[in-house]
């Protein structure tokens, strides 16, 4: 964990996100029961699980989306601790620090629909941290370059495919320059040739050392492209290991009966 | 003339709650509503009388509208000379006359009021100015309604609260009608939905007379007296001023030469004063007044006075334009702060809000308007009626934008907030940057609608003495006696007005269904 007190060699292992104990309850209905997971830098995790089993909730409360009734959150070096109560503006205060950490992708990618595809990645550096706007539009046009939107940069929203808008969504979100980016079922929304360009951009990102933790039903993406696996069923953390060793040797029986179902 | 006291009521009411109000929050040091000015310091003699259909007491020179002229009118520019002060006409609706007396947005009222017990009632008046009958006005062809006694079996027409409509009511062989408007109650007449009408004898004179279709016929009926009414008991100095000069003017025959010009001079009036001579005065204004409005011979004249009316209705439609525009830049803006107030703000906000709104859209416009311009000087908030006729609209529509908005922000998917939040947006940041903009989208075919309606709308204001394309729709066809090329040319003016925003809502509707068919293709 980051800023964790004794100082290490460079080559060794950095912890960017590290979540402790997070409980969420909608009314009655207890969705996250003191759930932990700690994510190093570099590091693509996947989470999976059958519907309802708390992941894109859990996800979710990392970036203070949802709001955790209790548990601690932990990114670089900004740090939200919730033991119930309400939520003050000093918390939204400390939220808005951490989310600087975190970028965010929806399954239904959300882009702002008044806007250009170019207008879309440079609103937020520019409302929010102010940087010069010629500084942000050159920013702006190498990230929609990277995610090969280029060409697409002055069309707006309703007018690209979902794989193009799911790609301007990833880049408007690499633009805040994020430690740590948030998928949440980015690919649920598209049909499979098209998922596969999306998929090619978290797996570039991925070689570019970038820190990714996905929500996600695809199996065979998350097998290929994770550097491990997170199992959560019941709103909780069921087993976390090596995507190989996982989908070949489920230790738990709900991990077997899920990949059995799944695969 | 007119049914002053009853139709003054309401209104009268909005100001005394208030004032009483006004009272209650008085500070000590504050002294309770004063009248304007006591003669001695003011300089400039203020005067209220309702200008519009009022020939020939207070009206617009039918040959240069942009000058008063009047009996009245050269009575108070003489007072005033004599007082040695500026005298000042300021225009007030008619039921607005003795509110606004109350609110002292001038110092007297001279508009033909009847000094009847009941008027002593609400007003003070100075000695009669002027002493007149009723007078029997038919049409030019019709016969043998020559006399009072034979109107009976007859529909007569009369001016509500008239000497004529007091009298005429105790007979129940006459079916009366009575009216608020002189020129509706000829225009009838003409139709022949009218066998005559019995009416005080300067009306009888200007409009009946004066129209080659009618003519006055047989002798004057009953009695009557003009005063200047001042607010009850205030003012007793000025008054007692305005008393002698007016019996100066009486004893140099300065108000005989005043009323021979006007062809005003009466019976009654010789025998009041006992001035029994002939001044040698040519009755001037009466002749300019009967070739100013002469009906026209011809098309091509008819078209040159329609074309003269032109740069009026450009007037008018200018500030019909001006009010609505000005209104709407409110209601569009603080619409918009209601509608986030009860959909972000604290619970306490919201509900002050949803309070507004609801108070707003069940309540009368024209009583907003009247009560923000007549009711809000008794708390000491005097406004100038550009500025009340803007606020009055403005509040007013703020109401519906704000429920435009609530419903345009309804429609932005929850998915947004949630994104501009992700991208670390504050919650305002959010709001203007990303939900506003495209609410305001989904809201703006609707307002350009609401637009429209309020440029018409905006016609309430001419109660407060604006005069746009409404009130000068009714100032022409009262003067010239033509509702309908003037009606013709108005509703033109106001259809000019709204079609480019009728056209711009089309066009926004468009776009915003192409958009959305877009968008609806790839999710």
């Amino acid at each position: 964990m980051a800023g964790s007190g004794n100082p290490e060699p460079a080559f060794c292992v950095e912890t960017v996100l590290c979540a402790e104990s997070i409980s969420k309850s909608f009314d009655s209905n207890k969705v996250l029961d003191d759930v932990s997971l700690t994510v190093e830098r570099g590091e693509l995790v996947s989470i999976i699980g059958p519907s309802g089993c708390g992941k894109s909730t859990f996800l979710r409360c990392l970036n203070f989306l949802e709001i955790p009734d209790e548990g601690t959150v932990t990114i670089a070096d900004d740090s939200i601790r919730r033991a119930g109560g309400p939520w003050k503006s000093s918390d939204e205060a400390l939220a808005h620090r951490l989310r600087a950490h975190v970028g965010m992708v929806f399954q239904s990618f959300n882009l702002f629909p008044h806007r250009t595809v170019l207008d879309n990645v440079m609103l937020a550096p520019r409302v929010v941290k102010h940087v010069a706007p010629a500084v942000i539009e050159a920013e702006a046009r190498e990230l929609l370059a990277k995610v090969g939107l280029e060409a697409a940069a002055l069309r707006y929203p309703a007018t690209l495919s979902g794989g193009q808008q799911q790609r301007a969504a990833i880049a408007r979100a690499l633009a805040m320059r994020p430690d740590v980016m948030l998928y949440d079922e980015p690919t649920s929304a598209l049909d499979p040739r098209v998922a596969e360009e999306v998929l090619e951009v978290m797996r570039a990102l991925d070689r570019e050392g970038m820190t990714q933790i996905v929500v996600t039903h695809d199996l065979r993406f998350a097998r290929a492209a994770s550097d491990r696996i997170v199992f959560m069923d019941g709103g909780q953390i069921i087993e976390i290991g090596d995507p190989d060793e996982m989908c070949d040797n489920p230790r738990d029986p709900r991990t077997r009966r899920f990949l059995g179902a799944s695969v | 003339m007119k049914a002053l006291v009853l139709r003054a009521l309401a209104l009268a009411m909005v100001g005394l709650f208030l004032q009483g109000a006004a009272a209650l929050a008085q500070e000590p040091e504050s002294p309770p509503v004063q009248p304007v000015a006591s003669p001695a310091s003011a300089t400039v003699l203020k005067w209220g009388a309702d200008g519009t259909s009022n020939v020939p007491y207070t009206f617009h020179d039918p040959s240069d509208e942009n000058r008063m002229s009047g009996f009245e009118y050269d009575i108070m520019e003489e007072i005033g000379r004599r007082l040695g002060r500026e005298s000042q006409f300021v225009q007030n609706d008619w039921d607005g006359l003795i509110p606004g007396l109350q609110r002292n947005f001038y110092e007297m009222v001279i508009c033909g009021i009847e000094m009847t017990p009941e008027h002593m009632d609400a007003v003070d008046f100075s000695q009669p100015y002027y002493m007149t009958s009723e007078r029997i006005v038919v049409r030019r062809d019709q016969a043998g309604l020559d006399s009072y006694e034979r109107l009976g079996g007859h529909v007569i027409g009369t001016v509500k609260d008239t000497l004529a409509e007091r009298m005429m009511g105790e007979r129940h062989d006459i079916t009366v009608r009575g009216y608020d408007e002189e020129s509706n109650m000829f225009a009838d007449l003409r139709n022949k939905r009218l066998d005559a009408i019995l009416i005080d004898g300067p009306i009888a004179l200007f409009y009946g007379e004066a129209d080659p279709d009618f003519r006055i016929v047989g002798p004057p009926v009953g009695h009557l007296s003009y005063g200047i009414a001042f607010a009850k008991g205030a003012n007793i100095e000025l008054r007692h001023q305005v008393d002698a000069a007016l019996k100066a003017m009486v004893a140099d025959g300065t108000l005989h030469r005043i009323l021979a010009r006007w062809n005003l001079w009466t019976p009654e009036m010789a025998a009041w004063t006992g001035d029994y001579s002939e001044p040698g005065v040519a009755p001037t204004e009466w002749q300019r007044y009967i070739a100013a409005t002469m009906p026209t011979q011809g098309w091509r004249a008819r078209l040159k006075r329609y074309v003269s009316f032109l740069p009026l209705i450009g007037k008018g439609a200018v500030m019909t334009l001006a009010v609505s525009a000005c209104a709407m830049v409110l209601a569009v803006g603080l619409g918009l702060v209601l509608a986030l107030a009860r959909r972000y703000g604290p619970t306490w906000v919201a509900m002050l809000a949803t309070f507004y709104i609801e108070i707003v859209r069940g309540t009368p416009l024209l009583i907003q308007i009247l009560f923000i311009f007549y009711g809000l000087p008794g708390l000491g908030i005097r406004l100038s009626p550009f500025v009340a006729g803007v606020i009055g609209l403005g509040l007013n529509y703020a109401a519906y934008e704000a429920e435009n908005y609530r419903a345009g922000l309804q429609s932005v998917a929850r998915g947004q907030m949630e994104a501009a939040t992700a991208l670390n947006m504050t919650h305002t940041q959010a709001l203007r940057y990303v939900v506003v903009p495209q609410a305001f989208r989904v809201v703006v075919p609707v307002m350009t609608n609401d637009f429209i309606s309020l440029l018409k709308d905006s016609s309430l204001v001419s109660i407060i003495t604006l005069t746009e394309l409404s009130q000068t729709y009714v100032r022409l066809s009262s003067t010239y006696f033509d509702y309908f090329g003037t009606g013709l040319m108005v509703g033109g003016a106001y259809l000019l007005l709204g079609l480019p925003f009728v056209r711009l809502a089309r066009m926004a509707e468009r776009r915003l269904a192409v958009s959305e068919r877009r968008s609806g293709a790839h999710h």
